[in-house]
């Protein structure tokens, strides 16, 4: 049997008029006499390289991929809207694309008419949209303002029309991107129902998504596009599983990238008295945070302050392989090292440690005192591990507070919010912390699947 | 080329169904709707029988009464010509999420903006023909079989006109400002408000070359002048050449086609 999409080869390349860009006028062009010239490309931008996967018909087929992968690219050309530069794309039967909805919508016209025009822009003729009008409607939930002017109607509604139009077209090959952002969760409910409807039909499904969860429950295979290039195809399980651990691993070169800068930055700081609010206790609440919200959205300031008499010249975060690290899963075991060097002995020192999330809210603090550690001395080059047994947090940037200062507060090196780590989880729980817990389900309840 | 050519005559339905809602959308909310498209020529017809019989009463020979007529006689179909290209030539743009977002067949969208010009000019023919009537002009019913020959060949040469510049403005976004004013140069330098026979004789070779001078003589000829249609030849001549600027507009969009989507 023929594959209903069948990718062989493509490549696409953009051209960017740099010059013309600039310029971009006719008279120019006409006055350089170089009209021609203007016409052919400066700079070339490759969105595709060689990309080849056939999609068998009855297939729902994902393709996943950071930003700006190609992945876009790839469905127009699947679609037919923009022709690849190298290779070809076949296609068995009618396409219709969910590309974006409601493109041909006039907003001064109503639903009415603008669903028999949208339809036939789609391939039908006026008989087939008449036929199949009061399901559009009743798709869509517009019984009531069917007449009304698009112009009128909410960002929602003209979604959902759009949605229920390009799904009635009845296609064979259906190019989804990204769509199902749409609508409240009942009506994304009726579009994955209607998806179903159209795989048991022996129709073909070619998805684009962020939604890794949507790929691996829904699609039968999956194709992960990185730059452009093809980085994996088959089984969804497996493909979504080397993106995260390649998305985990840029997330990583970058997070990493940041604490270095942050951290070049504050030890060109003179070592200054600590702000009048800072002292042992660690108060998230306390005026540091009116100050303006950071860049990445922490509210309190970073910074670093402190005598140095001890000092803390390095720090590392290590999940359960002792590999020092960024991201790590929830629940993983967790070690912060630190290594520090006090030049005199000295006698009265506490070591503390802050964890904050993304809002700034201190969700753990303690140090050596409240845990009622009896210093006696350090001196030269020392070392202290923090190390957490099965970290449960829910997904999210956290950031660490380290600290090595007097019982009293008197600050000897207080590193603030400099050091980050970013927590993954397969669940999308809520919230600050997660206890330990499991669902018992008894009586009449039939549910099936979880994560836990 | 000609295989796209072939697959326009598919897309009658879809080119027929944009046309009414061009026609719908543009009256939407007015309160007078569609009536609009009769009192704009009929206002503008009261506005030049007013000029030029109380206010320039001399600026043209006595046998050119009523001169109002005459000079409505070229500028409907001149209104037709002109909307069509200078809304052409910002349709793809307009239109650029079809393009970019759907599989939609991009030389709809000029031929639509031809055609829905082309509906409003009909509907500015019963004015035309009430002041006819009123004027009791003589009209052969022989010469208005012409009619639709002249309409026919303005039609082919718009459509071969606007396809070529819609085309263009995705590259060149400027040339519908240069439009604006060449299309009024056009226009003076096209007998529409003056006779071939009141230009100057040694402009009359630069009127010759100009294609609409022949179409708007030919729409005077046969809706104003008395006397026989002597204007056949020019007229199925610009026939030719009209359909030969349509080959060459349809092939130069056919040509720019992929790269719609990337640039509009």
């Amino acid at each position: 049997m023929r594959p209903a999409i069948d990718v062989i080869n493509v490549s696409k390349v953009y051209r960017r008029y740099a010059r013309r860009r600039q310029f971009a006028t006719l008279k120019s062009a006409l006055l350089d006499g170089s009209l021609l010239g203007d016409l052919k490309p400066d700079e070339t931008f490759q969105a595709l390289r060689n990309v080849s996967f056939s999609v068998p018909k009855g297939c729902t087929y994902g393709v996943i991929g950071s930003n700006g992968s190609g992945k876009s690219t790839l469905l127009k050309c699947v679609a037919g809207i923009t022709r690849p530069t190298e290779g070809e794309v076949k296609v068995d039967g009618r396409i219709s694309a969910l590309i974006e909805l409601g493109a041909g919508f006039h907003p001064e016209i109503s639903g009415r008419e603008n669903i028999f025009i949208n339809g036939i822009m789609l391939g039908l003729s006026k008989k087939e949209v008449q036929r199949r009008f009061d399901e559009i409607v009743e798709f869509a939930e517009m019984q009531d303002f069917i007449d009304a002017p698009v112009k009128t109607y909410s960002s929602g509604m003209y979604m959902r029309l759009g949605f229920a139009v390009a799904i009635h077209v009845d296609p064979e090959v259906l190019l989804v991107d990204e769509v199902l952002a749409v609508g409240d969760q009942g009506f994304t409910h009726k579009c994955l129902d209607k998806f179903s409807d159209f795989r048991r039909r022996n129709k073909s499904i070619l998805l684009v998504t962020h939604s890794l969860d949507l790929v691996e429950k829904f699609c039968d295979e999956a194709h992960w596009l990185d730059k452009g290039v093809s980085k994996g195809e088959g089984d969804p399980k497996k493909v979504v599983a080397a993106y995260i651990m390649n998305v985990e691993d840029s997330e990583e070169h970058s997070l990493a990238k940041a604490e270095a800068a942050r951290l070049a930055a504050s030890a060109s700081e003179v070592p200054q008295a600590p702000p009048p609010d800072v002292d042992g206790e660690k108060a998230p609440e306390n005026p540091v945070d009116d100050a303006e919200t950071t860049r990445d959205g922490f509210k309190a300031t970073e910074g670093r302050w402190g005598t140095r008499e001890i000092e803390i010249t390095q720090v590392s975060i290590s999940g359960p392989d002792g590999e020092s690290g960024h991201v790590f899963q929830s629940g993983d075991d967790i070690t912060v090292h630190m290594t520090m060097t006090a030049k005199e002995p000295i006698t009265d020192f506490v070591f503390g440690l802050g964890l904050f999330n993304a809002d700034g809210v201190c969700i753990y603090g303690t140090n050596t005192n409240l845990e009622e550690f009896q210093p006696s001395e350090i001196v030269g080059e020392c070392s202290v591990m923090f190390e957490m047994d099965h970290l449960d947090l829910v997904e999210g940037t956290y950031r660490l507070d380290l600290a090595a200062h007097k019982a009293d507060g008197y600050p000897y090196d207080y590193h603030r919010l400099l050091y980050t780590f970013r927590i993954k989880s397969r669940v999308r729980d809520v919230g600050i912390y997660r206890p330990a817990h499991r669902w018992t389900f008894g009586g009449g309840i039939t549910i099936k699947g979880g994560t836990t | 080329m000609f295989s796209s050519l072939a697959k326009l005559g598919r897309y009658r339905a879809l080119i027929l169904t944009l046309v009414v809602r061009d026609l719908k959308a543009r009256y939407r909310g007015s309160v007078l709707g569609f009536f609009w498209s009769f009192f704009n020529p009929a206002l503008l017809l009261f506005i030049y029988t007013f000029v030029f019989t109380k206010v320039l009463p001399s600026s043209h020979p006595a046998s050119m009464e009523p001169f109002a007529l005459f000079m409505f006689c070229g500028i409907l179909p001149w209104t037709w010509f002109s909307a069509s290209l200078l809304e052409s030539s910002n349709t793809l743009i307009a239109g650029g999420n079809l393009i970019k977002k759907v599989l939609f067949p991009a030389e709809v969208l000029p031929i639509v903006t031809v055609l829905a010009n082309m509906v409003h000019f009909f509907l500015g023919l019963p004015i035309l023909a009430a002041f006819v009537l009123y004027y009791q002009r003589p009209i052969d019913p022989l010469e208005l079989l012409w009619l639709p020959v002249i309409v026919l060949v303005q039609l082919i040469l718009s459509t071969g006109l606007a396809l070529f510049l819609s085309a263009l403005t995705v590259h060149f976004r400027d040339l519908k400002d240069l439009l604006g004013n060449l299309l009024t140069l056009w226009f003076f330098a096209t007998p529409i408000i003056y006779s071939v026979e009141m230009a100057p004789p040694d402009m009359q070779w630069w009127l010759n070359i100009n294609p609409m001078t022949h179409l708007m003589r030919s729409y005077q000829e046969v809706l104003f002048f008395d006397g026989p249609f002597g204007h056949q030849r020019w007229l199925l001549g610009l026939g030719v050449g009209s359909v030969a600027v349509f080959l060459a507009g349809y092939f130069v969009f056919d040509r720019l086609r992929d790269s719609f989507a990337e640039e509009v």
